[in-house]
């Protein structure tokens, strides 16, 4: 027996533990190493794969570094303008019930610019999922503030570190829509360990299990990184990310009803 | 026929719908109409007018500057469109708190003493129909029968039962409009 | 005959959504076009046809409603009046990139900024020129009676269909606030999943199958070049709209010495005043475009052999009277009359106007 034939019978189908999924495209991702989106979209297809939901799932993507996430999890996608992804959603969801629609959006498409359009698709309780990719900072545009950016943090705007008597405070607004009675599932998740990713797809499953049974809004905060925007590496972005990042949003489930 | 009116008086004393069933009773007799209220600011500062055309054909502006018949039942809309009163046209108005009368010689002029008579039949609420009564006596431009669909049409069910009523105030007003000048 | 009723204009534009198989309508309150959704909501369309109807956060968020109900390949629509609509103009400039079909009604009242809740025509270039940013076109209709109301609304989805573009009916307080009599529309169901996959399956966005590759709604395009081709097929749409789609109507040109060109509400305004020019001998006629994109330039130029000169008149400080003297090239006399502010001209103004700028009396 040769090398070769040995390598194919120990990766022949039969012995495989763990295989990408079908769902998640084999283009090649334009984000950076060390960029958390690519392991969060990695479980969104996979929770659409093990729900059988290929054909019924419609996703918004956002502007910002995951406008192109239209590229990668092979469903039909609406790509929307900054921040709206929610009003779009809300139209979705509301003419074609049955299906589960999704948005996935950044800091500074849904804690800044579309501000407006998430909290009240919350509070109107629409049936949909939210993915809200927390890295305090804008990536696409060059490494600029973000809402959620933490006090001290610098970056292309804030190159002498937030000052919060000037730019405002953090924003946690995933604890203002935990407060809304139209949300159902509320959580802050990561994904920086296997462990954590773990974690982060059961949210994701039960998340479109609540839009199955038709229970309201799921929303599903994802604290990640930005290596580039942090101009930190992968390994160091994680480090400061534990550090820093979870003391001011810490992991967990806000509300579960 | 083309009959441009101006109806303009008080917010609440029934204006528009006065319009709206002079319209809706053209649409009876397979006329073309158009009801143009002034909207806005404009009605909270408590005048009310509304420009109604009948016609046989097309109607162009609904928009209007002259008038073939102007129906007035204050005093600031006397002021605002006595001018406006085509040569040879009419003037239908009710003197109660009119203190300038029309003193135009080129126009038909009549009086109507519509709040008085809506207080005699003990109801407000039947004072533009006693108006209208009036206006259909001197321009019998809609029959009464057709009216009385328009009623029906403009007046939701639950308010039918009052359609009588208005019929009596449309008679009434019909009965006791008096001619002050003619040419 | 029909369903014969007196309507406001307003009001008929939700009973003609409804009627016409309108799945969804998003909308934000604003003066003076909020009978449309108040109409709707009286008249509970998701009881009697399945029709959505709910009152946005914000005109914003109306929008890319009507944006993410027209990627699944439903007839939806939105209205508002012009503060309303220069915050839907990031939206319309998505629509447009994203080829999606929609309805925009746009009752115009007066500005610039809040202005005045009176009708105006002055948001023509933000509805014919753009609005929002980049190369884009809307197909706009405008009514000039309650019955065109009703019918536009219907006419505008087969056009946004036909074409993936959205369409703009712009009207304004007068039209939309005047009740005439008006012949309803039959209803029609609105269309099944099976039919929306038959009519638009090859673009929206109603769940991925096996047998087709993922559909995207997006005007996104990095590379350049591939966007210059996209920019060229838009192009080469409002092209054939240019062919195919321009409305007008002509009113006493047969002998026509001059002309008025106007629409919607000065429209009506200025067949009044073609019947008092005529009184006075003048032999005026009426060129009223119906789409003022597509707009009626070569109906324009078929006049200018009979035509000694040409009165556009607009509720607007002189916007349409640009696309008149565009098609007329300097052949004859091109003026505009207008007035704005939520001011209604007066068919004697416009007669006046004719006399004093045209005929130089």
């Amino acid at each position: 027996m040769t090398a070769t034939t040995e390598i194919n019978k120990i990766i022949s189908k039969e012995n495989l533990v763990y295989g990408k999924t079908s769902v998640l495209l084999d283009n090649e991702m334009h984000y950076c190493p060390g960029c958390t989106h690519g392991v969060i979209h990695k479980v969104i297809a996979e929770v659409i794969d093990e729900m059988g939901i290929q054909d019924k799932t419609i996703g918004v993507s956002p502007v910002g570094c995951s406008v192109l996430a239209y590229n990668y999890i092979d469903i039909d996608w609406q790509q929307a303008a900054h921040g709206r992804a929610p009003a779009l959603a809300t139209a979705t969801s509301r003419l074609m019930p049955g299906k589960y629609v999704f948005t996935y959006q950044g800091d500074g498409d849904l804690a800044s610019i579309g501000c407006a359009e998430i909290i009240h698709a919350c509070n109107r309780g629409e049936n949909i999922v939210v993915f809200f990719v927390n890295n305090a900072i804008y990536g696409m545009t060059g490494g600029q503030m973000a809402p959620t950016t933490l006090e001290g943090q610098v970056t292309a705007t804030t190159p002498y570190g937030r000052d919060c008597k000037v730019t405002g405070f953090p924003m946690k607004i995933t604890e203002m829509i935990a407060m809304l009675p139209g949300t159902r599932f509320v959580t802050r998740q990561s994904a920086e360990t296997p462990g954590a990713v773990r974690k982060l797809k059961k949210a994701a499953q039960k998340a479109f299990e609540n839009t199955r049974e038709n229970k309201g809004l799921s929303f599903i905060e994802i604290v990640g990184t930005c290596s580039s925007g942090w101009k930190l590496s992968p390994v160091k972005s994680n480090e400061w990310m534990k550090e820093n990042m979870f003391a001011y949003y810490p992991l967990g489930t806000l509300k579960d009803e | 026929m083309t009959e441009e009116i101006i109806i303009a008086g008080f917010g609440g004393q029934g204006v528009l719908s006065m319009g709206k069933i002079l319209a809706y009773s053209g649409i009876m007799q397979n006329q073309e109409v158009s009801w143009m209220p002034s909207y806005g600011p404009e009605m909270r500062g408590g005048t009310a007018n509304v420009t109604v055309i009948l016609s046989d054909d097309r109607i162009s502006s609904p928009v209007l500057k002259k008038f073939d018949t102007a129906i007035i039942l204050n005093q600031q809309s006397m002021d605002k469109f006595v001018d406006e009163v085509k040569p040879g046209g009419t003037l239908l108005y009710d003197p109660n708190g009119i203190t300038h009368h029309p003193e135009r010689k080129d126009i038909n002029i009549y009086r109507i003493p519509g709040a008085a008579l809506a207080a005699e039949l003990g109801n407000p609420q039947t004072f533009n129909m006693i108006i209208m009564g009036g206006f259909l006596k001197v321009k019998p431009i809609v029959l009464l029968e057709n009216v009385k669909k328009g009623l029906e049409k403009s007046l939701p069910e639950r308010h039918h039962k009052l359609i009588p009523l208005n019929i009596e105030a449309i008679q009434k007003g019909s009965d006791s409009v008096e001619t002050v000048h003619t040419i | 005959m029909g369903d014969v009723r007196l309507m406001k204009g307003n009001e008929v534009i939700a009973e003609a959504a409804i009627r016409c198989g309108c799945d969804g309508y998003f909308g934000y309150p604003i003066t003076p076009q909020s009978e449309i959704m108040e109409t709707l909501m009286i008249r509970r369309p998701q009881e009697e046809t399945g029709m959505v109807v709910l009152q946005a956060e914000s005109e914003v968020a109306a929008i890319n409603m009507v944006y993410g109900g027209a990627s699944c390949g439903k007839k939806v629509m939105t209205s508002s009046s012009s503060p309303g609509i220069s915050l839907k103009a990031e939206g319309i400039t998505y629509l447009a990139g994203a080829e999606l079909p929609a309805l925009i009604v746009n009752i115009v009242r007066g500005g610039p900024g809040l202005g005045t809740i009176q009708p105006a025509q002055s948001d023509y270039f933000q509805a014919v020129k753009g609005g929002g940013h980049g190369d884009y076109k809307l197909i706009v209709l405008a009514p000039a009676s309650v019955q065109e109301m009703n019918d536009f609304v219907d006419l505008s989805f087969k056009l946004a269909f036909k074409y993936l573009n959205p369409a703009m009916i712009l009207s304004d307080g007068v039209i939309g606030q005047m009740m005439e009599k008006v012949e309803l529309s039959d209803f029609k169901p609105r269309w099944t999943a099976e039919e929306i996959k038959k009519i638009s399956g090859s673009w929206a966005t109603i769940g991925k199958t096996a047998d087709r590759e993922r559909n995207i709604s997006t005007s996104l395009d990095l590379d350049s070049a591939k966007q210059e081709i996209f920019n060229h097929k838009l192009q080469a749409k409002y092209r054939a709209m240019e062919e195919n789609e321009v409305r007008f109507e002509k009113i006493a040109c047969d002998d026509a010495e001059y002309l008025f060109v106007a629409y919607g509400s000065s429209a009506r305004i200025c067949q009044k005043a073609v019947e008092q020019a005529r009184e006075k001998g003048i032999k005026v006629g009426l060129l009223r475009p119906i789409t003022l994109f597509p707009y009626p330039t070569k109906a324009i130029q078929e006049m200018l052999k009979d035509v000694k000169g040409i009165l556009s008149v607009e509720m607007s400080a002189g916007q349409m009277v640009e696309d008149v003297r565009l098609a007329v090239n300097g052949k004859v006399p091109v003026e505009h009359f207008g007035r704005y502010g939520g001011i209604i001209p007066t068919p004697e103004e416009v007669v006046e106007a004719l006399e004093q700028k045209i005929l130089g009396k």
